[in-house]
């Protein structure tokens, strides 16, 4: 029993940042219909960016946080308007490549300015850890878990209760009924792009403090685990992107924790192959949108 | 109010629009008729700005908007229900008017036109809460003008708003577009059931494979024996 709720406890952290990252997915492909892969390589920038800010600028979990945040927001803006934007009217297939050309493009810049060797996260929380019975709550996985909780409220009061969060939603659902609007279909892209991109930068932060060890290409597994989160959830979701984030989080680590770790990220893999097969269109997601 | 000159609009290889011109006079129901793929959702696209010109010019009060983008020209008060009832069925009926005012900020004003919009269309107050894609698609149409009205538009495009509608709701989506007109806004009309869109409109132009063929006032036209032939089903 203890064992099981320890790995409940690990499964909600791990589960978080999955779906922060899943996030970011999920958004993107609901305004412009792409799978962005290179967004697991935008979380691992946050993660530099974060282990930069602490390291050399000497600052404290939030403002690492925050500049790790707004500097993927700008990274992710950026990679629109210039990998994604001039191909906007070509076919999927194109915009995906590119996004993968993006994700090595990133993947080895990375590489060349700090190398390919992995580092170890600088400490910034404390090691504290409280225990309930014999189930382990370290600081870092309260610290996670709040954050992450935090961002999603925050998505939520964006999206619902502002107006940029309702052009999103208009954007997603009919571009050109949203153009009849008044609503500027460029900007509010950006828009999306840099919020899906800092919630990547918050996640690479808190993987970093997690794990404790970042390299170049850490985005790559994470990246493809919080998409077979956003296709779980119903990509386009966003609540579809924080469940499926947490589910694939604790799939994860049920199966290290009771089975082989060796075998968790088949597992995760496996997962996406069932459910590919038995709803196509995700927990929350719509089959087709009817047009009258 | 808005004039058209020899727009031409392509989609590829296909002309679609071949030099047509037409002016819509402040406090006017224009209609614009012709039979399927003749191209009047194209002139109302083209003129919301969906659609990209490759010759001619449109003009709003003598202004030429040819190349603004299409918010912009929502800002000067050209607003579009486009065809086919494009809500945003996921959101609420009180969210899809909201987005109407998108490009508003006089708030009071606008809390004054939704509450006109819930007058004219009481089912919409009714159903406020609940999500656009809900409703009857009598409910959406009227949801979607309500939605047009929103912007407080100086012209109003309307793609034919009674597809689909059973024949007392046509009647009362006329009425109210008359309505709305009397109201002060200016009216582009496209529609396939000519006999109604004549009898409300000022003036109307017919479209034929993307050039206008003939134009005249609402009576002229209605009588014209090629125009009772081709649209009128009449001898
Ligand atoms: N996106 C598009 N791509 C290619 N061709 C198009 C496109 N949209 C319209 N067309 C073509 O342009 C022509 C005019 O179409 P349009 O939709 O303007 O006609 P319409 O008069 O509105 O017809 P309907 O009464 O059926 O709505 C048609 O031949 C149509 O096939
Ligand atoms: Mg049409």
């Amino acid at each position: 029993m203890e064992q099981f709720l320890q790995q409940v406890v690990n499964g909600i952290s791990l589960g978080s940042i999955y779906a922060l990252i899943a996030l970011g997915y999920t958004m993107v492909y609901g305004i412009i219909k792409l799978i962005n892969f290179a967004h697991g390589d935008v979380y691992m920038i946050g993660a530099f960016v974060g282990f930069a800010a602490i390291t050399y600028g000497k600052m404290g979990f939030f403002p690492a946080l925050l500049v790790a945040m707004i500097s993927c927001a700008i990274i992710g803006v950026v990679i629109e308007k210039v990998a994604y934007k001039p191909l906007r009217n070509s076919t999927r297939i194109a915009a995906l490549i590119t996004a993968i050309g993006v994700s090595l493009f990133l993947e080895y810049v990375m590489m060349f300015f700090v190398g390919a060797e992995v580092r170890s996260y600088p400490k910034v929380l404390t090691e504290k850890a409280f225990h309930l019975g014999s189930v382990v709550i370290n600081m870092q996985q309260i610290y996670i878990v709040l954050t992450a909780i935090a961002l999603m409220i925050l998505l939520q009061f964006i999206v619902h209760k502002t107006k940029t969060g309702k052009a999103m939603r208009a954007v997603s659902i009919d571009p050109d009924a949203a153009q009849l609007m008044g609503i500027k279909v460029d900007s509010t892209i950006s828009y999306t792009f840099a919020i899906g991109s800092a919630f990547a930068g918050a996640a690479g932060v808190l993987v970093g403090i997690y794990y404790n060890s970042i390299d170049p290409l850490m985005g790559i597994l994470p990246g493809l685990k919080a998409f077979v989160a956003a296709v779980f959830g119903g990509i386009g979701s966003i609540p579809g992107a924080m469940i499926g984030g947490l589910t694939i989080g604790t799939m994860e680590t049920f199966v290290s924790g009771y089975g082989n770790s060796m075998y968790r990220d088949a597992a995760v893999f496996l997962f996406l192959i069932v459910i590919l097969i038995i709803k196509p269109s995700g927990l929350l997601g719509k089959n087709t949108r009817e047009k009258v | 109010m808005l004039e058209i000159k020899n727009l031409n609009v392509y989609y590829g290889v296909i002309h679609a629009l071949k030099d047509i011109s037409l002016t819509v006079n402040e406090g006017e129901i224009v209609t614009l008729i012709g039979a399927n793929g003749a191209g009047k959702t194209t002139t109302l696209r083209t003129i919301s700005g969906l659609n990209k010109t490759t010759g001619g010019e449109i003009l709003l009060e003598g202004k030429a908007i040819t190349y603004l983008s299409a918010p912009e020209r929502v800002k000067l008060g050209i607003s579009q229900v486009p065809e086919g009832r494009r809500i945003f069925p996921e959101m609420t009926v009180f969210e899809n008017l909201e987005l109407g005012a998108y490009l508003r900020k006089d708030k009071n004003n606008i809390k004054k036109d939704l509450e006109n919009v819930y007058q004219r269309f009481p089912i919409l107050a009714e159903r406020r809460r609940q999500t656009a894609g809900t409703l009857s698609g009598g409910e959406q149409q009227m949801l979607v003008m309500g939605r047009a009205l929103m912007s407080r538009p100086r012209i109003l495009l309307l793609d034919e708003p009674s597809m689909g509608l059973a024949p007392l709701l046509v009647r009362e989506i006329f009425s109210i577009i008359k309505d709305i007109n009397e109201a002060g806004t200016t009216i582009l009309l496209v529609e396939q059931n000519a006999s109604m869109a004549l009898s409300i409109a000022h003036r109307a132009y017919v479209l034929e494979t993307g050039s206008i063929v003939m134009s005249g006032t609402g009576e002229e036209l209605a009588r014209s024996n090629e125009i009772q032939k081709a649209y009128l089903g009449g001898e």
